[in-house]
């Protein structure tokens, strides 16, 4: 398989604070990758900094064969790379619909068939589609906030934890879709707290430790490890 | 009655010309997070703009405007460029100021070219008056009102419906996420100057209709007072800046009227005061709770 995302040896601060250090790893296409860890070991940064929403002091990142470290941020939407941010950030105040069609504001030929394909996925996103999102439920919210980051028709989709906040059974539906989208082509990077679910779907995995990357390996390879195991599955 | 009536028209068109001026203001804010202290100064430039036009250069004054809106837009545009975007990572009191040293900047140059003497605003001198219910109406009077309509109801579209628009308000929402989406928040910065510049240049000419004469000192208490209006209207909200600006207009119209002359800025700002204290977003300011 080929390598499609890069990111080789970024350094990202905050003031004085080192968030990440010396990340390096890659994605190939058609893969789901984990990055785990702990809270604020910089996995979050570390995508919204592949994102271009945060820029590194050194290194690189290359997708698709295209360094993107020179790219303003808007721009990176358009190479295929999209992030379904922490949090969501989701616009609130615009509707449903509205939402969608920023998804496709780098790609507005996309937009008819990007709802399509969205409203298919989410059906319930359909039956919502005139109503603003901040009236939406936390599992809503977060169907629309990846149904956004669908409309660009990205090779790659990153995602920050998307489980955060929801119900288990919510949980279950969201990493279905994942599954789902990766199985109709589009690559995966996953940022979770839930490990034991990402480690499930996932192909490769990634730990990041205090701003490092500390581990890597087959996901399931990784499950089975009994540091792993101790730290974050808790058994 | 007749002079009930007078007084809600003209604090309709002075409402008008404060809700045009605050539009910039909260627009501004909305996007950029930041209270451009110039904009009223904007005002004063396109009115000194149409009478170079007309007066100096023999333009129709509605070519007058035009060219006004133009210089505005492309001002509003340039001020942003040299004088914030630089300042975009400073902090909000830097900006602020700056803000207040552009201010500065456009009275003095005002006053160097056009000198400290009152210049009078030639516009409209023919436009007829109408009786309406038995109060005497200026023609002009009329015509603000139903422009400024047209630019709020065409503001509205051009916000809920175009790709632009919406992208101003993604952008005012969340401008990580909006970049996330590809949308260039410089871009919508330059746009959001360039129609609130413009609108202020709409509103100089019913300004210099309804007051006549221009100073360079002209812009600073309309500016003031939209400022007021935006705040009022919920800062930042497009329908509050067009409400807080009509507001204001009527409440300083029937101070003056039936209270007293002197005290009308007075209870003005003590509405605003009173407003803050109960609602402190300002009658159309919103906060969404955000969901976990």
């Amino acid at each position: 398989m080929s390598e499609l995302l890069k990111v080789d040896n970024i350094n990202v601060y905050y003031g004085s604070i080192h968030a990440i250090r010396n990340v390096s790893f890659h994605v190939d296409e058609g893969e789901i990758v984990t990055l785990i860890g702990a809270n604020g070991a910089g996995k979050s940064t570390t995508l919204n900094c592949i994102a271009g929403l945060l820029k590194s002091d050194t290194g690189d990142i290359v997708f698709n064969g295209e360094s993107l470290s020179k790219i303003p941020g808007f721009k990176i939407v358009n190479k295929g790379l999209s992030l379904v941010p922490e949090g969501r950030r989701i616009f609130l105040q615009m509707t449903v619909e509205e939402n969608l069609q920023m998804g496709a504001f780098s790609n507005p030929e996309n937009e008819q068939a990007g709802l399509e394909r969205v409203f298919d996925l989410f059906p319930r996103l359909k039956e919502r589609r005139s109503q603003v999102a901040g009236t939406l439920s936390g599992g809503e919210q977060q169907m629309l906030a990846m149904g956004r980051a669908l409309m660009s028709k990205p090779k790659l989709m990153m995602l920050d934890e998307p489980s955060m906040g929801l119900s288990p059974i919510l949980v279950d539906q969201i990493f279905e879709i994942i599954k789902n989208l990766n199985d109709t082509g589009t690559t995966i990077l996953l940022v979770e707290q839930n490990a034991a679910a990402a480690l499930d779907i996932a192909d490769r995995a990634y730990v990041m430790e205090t701003s490092r990357i500390v581990m890597e390996g087959k996901a399931s390879e990784l499950k089975e490890s009994n540091q792993i195991q101790k730290a974050y599955l808790g058994q | 009655m007749t002079v009930f009536i007078r007084t809600l028209i003209s604090g309709l068109n002075l409402g008008s010309i404060y809700a045009l001026i605050a539009l910039g203001y909260s627009m501004v804010y909305g996007i950029a997070r930041m209270l451009n202290f110039a904009h009223g100064d904007i005002i004063m430039v396109g009115a000194y703009s149409g009478i170079v036009a007309v007066m100096s250069i023999g333009l129709p004054p509605i070519v007058g405007i035009l060219l006004g809106v133009i210089v505005c837009a492309l001002l509003g545009i340039t001020i942003e460029r040299l004088a914030y975007k630089p300042l975009r990572q400073a902090p909000s009191l830097s900006i602020l100021i700056t803000a207040i040293g552009v201010s500065y900047l456009l009275q003095n140059l005002a006053l160097i070219i056009f000198g400290p003497e009152q210049k009078a605003y030639p516009m409209f001198s023919g436009v007829k008056s109408f009786q309406i219910l038995g109060a005497k109406i200026d023609g002009i009077t009329i015509l603000t009102l139903a422009v400024t309509a047209c630019i709020m109801i065409g503001l509205n579209l051009f916000i809920n419906k175009t790709k632009i628009g919406k992208a101003m308000r993604a952008v005012s929402e969340d401008k990580g996420a909006a970049e996330l989406m590809g949308i260039s928040t410089d871009r919508t910065i330059t746009v959001t100057f360039a129609i609130g510049s413009a609108l202020a240049a709409i509103a100089s000419a019913f300004y210099g209709a309804t007051y006549v004469y221009i100073l360079p000192t002209t812009g600073s208490m309309p500016g003031i007072k939209a400022f007021t209006a935006a705040v009022f209207g919920g800062i930042g909200s497009i329908p509050g800046a067009m409400l807080g600006g009509i507001v204001l207009g009527l409440i300083e119209q029937f101070a003056k009227q039936y209270i007293s002359t002197l005290w009308s800025n007075a209870i003005v700002f003590g509405v605003l005061i009173i407003v803050l204290l109960v609602k402190p977003t300002g009658l159309m300011g919103k906060t969404i709770q955000e969901k976990v």
